[in-house]
């Protein structure tokens, strides 16, 4: 679940003129949001918000029943390591590790202790676990993509956030990676918000998924005074 | 642990930097480790034959070289004195007693000392072998220090000729035969590396090769001379008095050891400084290398340290990883650098000779080597600080708009 109200936001050191606003959503628990909108209409910044990693500059945000405005930061790192998974467009797994250890230090990030059970099972589940031992360097793209996915829910997060999951991959690729997306949320029960600007997007995500509440491009307005405003 | 598991990983990943830092942090506390080993084997190595010894009466000359043969046994004397001159020591009222030392002979590289058996008694020497109290009751009796020993592989009992001087390749006494009669255990001290015997032994080897009749041994006996006598006073404030009478009053010298031993490592010193500062150019060297290997690893990994943000690690973890990094190099280079210290250290002494004098060699760990890995922690963790910082600020946001 996903409420937000009023919610805008201002970048530090930026002009008093220049907030993003974004209007309110009301998502229930297992549904999928797709954020749509061109590149730095603020799609990034609102995964942000509702990740907890920073402040709105108005508004508030509701994830699980867990109003974020009255976590502290400590807490905040806590509740977003139970809450949320995240599967950004670079994937970011770390070259230095092989696949079984960036599961494991998603384990370290969230503090929790390694379990070598839970990262096989996840990764078994994305049909990945016999690339355990490999390096990222060793994998082909869909099957970073697949661990990269598995990292996300390995921690069982009531939240999915895909950032652009479909950005330079082929048609059926990007089938393949929505598809992928909308059954492992579906599994775990979570809520899944895809932030892209890939037009494609919309038409992968078939009508009649439970819980679907069913597409809500986001209109994100930016809020900047022309100059003529500015003077009058 | 397993952040230290994980910033092993990392640091890894990039393998030749990792060993160049390694390495330049540990020339720099190599050469510390250096320092601090040759200082404090020769403080022990003075402090140990020095002790109890308050002045050195031998032939004129350099003091120092008086000091550094008759008391350490790593020079030659500058000469000898007479008997007679000495025997008028002991009977002046500032000195308590003395000891004589005569040297001249080795056998293979090690030096027979002719002395009496407070020598050993100054030095605290326990026999290993032999008989207990019956040192030296006949002439051409020796006892070997315990390194002495175990190089030339001699027992009690066993026989051996010196040769003249005091390195060796000297010619042989002829036929006069020293006998093993005991040897001492190990007492860390100058005494482990020479062979002992009685002047009265040492007098007999000249004498008995160079006499040609018995007037001659009679002449040869009453000119009897030692090469120096060690000397213990009654008080200490014999001190302001005793070298000055025997430097002005006789035809020897009179050499504080303490005083020499200060000025040798006053000497000692400037080279000290200089390789203590050629060590610092080296530890700052290695600390900017270490902070730019770091700084540069946060600027590459920071997508990768923001995800780490963004799946709940606390910035405090962020910068922890960086410090371990950090503290693995440390204690790479603080064991690297000892090890290589260490043998700095055997290498000078195997080059100088100095381990046959006890002076300096062998692994020995003195407790001022704690130094070691302090300075290796400090210098690795104070350089990963800024850029420890610039992971704990490093900013999620990035990560989601970096395209």
């Amino acid at each position: 679940m996903i409420r937000t109200l009023g919610l805008a936001y201002q970048y530090p050191g930026t002009p008093d003129t220049a907030v993003l606003q974004f209007p309110d959503v009301d998502v229930a628990q297992g549904a999928v949001l797709l954020l749509s909108g061109p590149s730095g209409c603020g799609k990034s910044t609102w995964l942000a918000l509702v990740a907890g990693l920073v402040a709105p500059s108005a508004g508030t945000v509701e994830v699980v029943g867990q109003p974020l405005h009255a976590l502290k930061s400590v807490a905040s790192d806590a509740w977003r390591a139970r809450t949320i998974g995240f599967l950004p467009q670079k994937l970011h797994l770390s070259a230095a590790l092989t696949v079984q250890q960036n599961l494991a230090m998603a384990q370290w990030a969230a503090g929790q202790s390694e379990d070598s059970v839970a990262i096989h099972s996840a990764l078994q589940a994305l049909g990945v676990d016999e690339l355990a031992q490999r390096t990222p360097a060793q994998l082909s793209g869909g099957q970073a993509q697949r661990v990269a996915l598995a990292r996300a829910v390995l921690l069982q997060p009531r939240v999915l956030l895909a950032d652009e999951p479909t950005a330079s991959l082929d048609d059926e690729a990007a089938a393949d990676a929505v598809a992928l997306l909308l059954a492992t949320a579906r599994t775990h029960g979570a809520t899944l918000v895809i932030a892209t600007h890939d037009a494609r997007v919309a038409a992968l995500i078939p009508a009649g998924v439970e819980g679907q509440i069913g597409f809500q491009p986001l209109h994100l307005l930016r809020k900047q005074l022309s100059k003529e405003e500015q003077s009058a | 642990m397993r952040t230290l598991r994980f910033a092993w990983r990392y640091l890894w990943s990039r393998p030749l930097g990792a060993a160049l830092n390694v390495l330049l942090l540990s020339l720099g506390l190599a050469s510390i480790t250096f320092l601090l080993l040759v200082g404090a084997q020769l403080s022990k190595a003075f402090d140990r034959d020095l002790a109890g010894i308050d002045v050195v009466v031998g032939a004129k000359g350099s003091p120092m070289q008086l000091i550094l043969s008759g008391v350490l046994h790593i020079d030659v004397p500058p000469g000898n004195v007479p008997l007679s001159a000495v025997k008028e020591l002991i009977r002046n009222p500032l000195v308590d007693h003395i000891i004589p030392i005569s040297l001249g002979d080795n056998y293979a590289g090690y030096r027979i000392v002719g002395t009496s058996l407070a020598y050993l008694e100054h030095y605290e020497a326990q026999l290993a072998q032999g008989p207990q109290n019956r040192l030296w009751d006949a002439p051409m009796q020796v006892v070997l220090g315990a390194t002495t020993a175990r190089k030339l592989g001699l027992a009690p009992g066993q026989t051996f000729i010196g040769s003249h001087g005091l390195g060796a390749g000297g010619h042989t006494h002829g036929d006069i035969v020293y006998t093993v009669v005991g040897i001492l255990a190990p007492s860390g001290s100058v005494l482990d590396r020479l062979i002992l015997t009685d002047t009265a032994s040492v007098w007999k080897v000249h004498e008995d090769s160079t006499a040609t009749d018995d007037e001659d041994r009679q002449v040869l006996e009453q000119e009897r001379e030692i090469t120096m006598a060690l000397v213990q006073y009654k008080t200490p404030m014999a001190a302001l008095s005793f070298p000055r009478y025997v430097n002005t009053s006789t035809e020897m010298q009179a050499a504080a050891p303490a005083l020499e031993i200060s000025r040798l490592l006053h000497m000692l010193g400037l080279g000290t400084e200089v390789l203590r500062a050629f060590a610092g150019v080296l530890l700052l060297t290695a600390g900017l290398s270490v902070f730019i290997a770091l700084w540069s690893a946060v600027r590459e990994r920071r997508a990768d340290l923001a995800l780490l943000r963004m799946l709940g690690a606390p910035p405090r973890k962020i910068a922890a990883l960086l410090l371990c990094e950090a503290l693995w190099l440390g204690v790479m280079a603080a064991v690297l650098g000892l090890l290589l210290g260490q043998a700095f250290t055997l290498a000078l002494a195997w080059m100088l000779q100095l381990d046959n004098s006890l002076l300096i060699g062998g692994m020995v760990w003195p407790a001022e080597l704690v130094v070691v890995p302090v300075l290796a922690l400090s210098v690795s963790l104070v350089s990963a600080l800024l850029p420890a910082w610039g992971a704990y600020r490093v900013s999620v946001l990035e990560l989601l708009q970096t395209r």
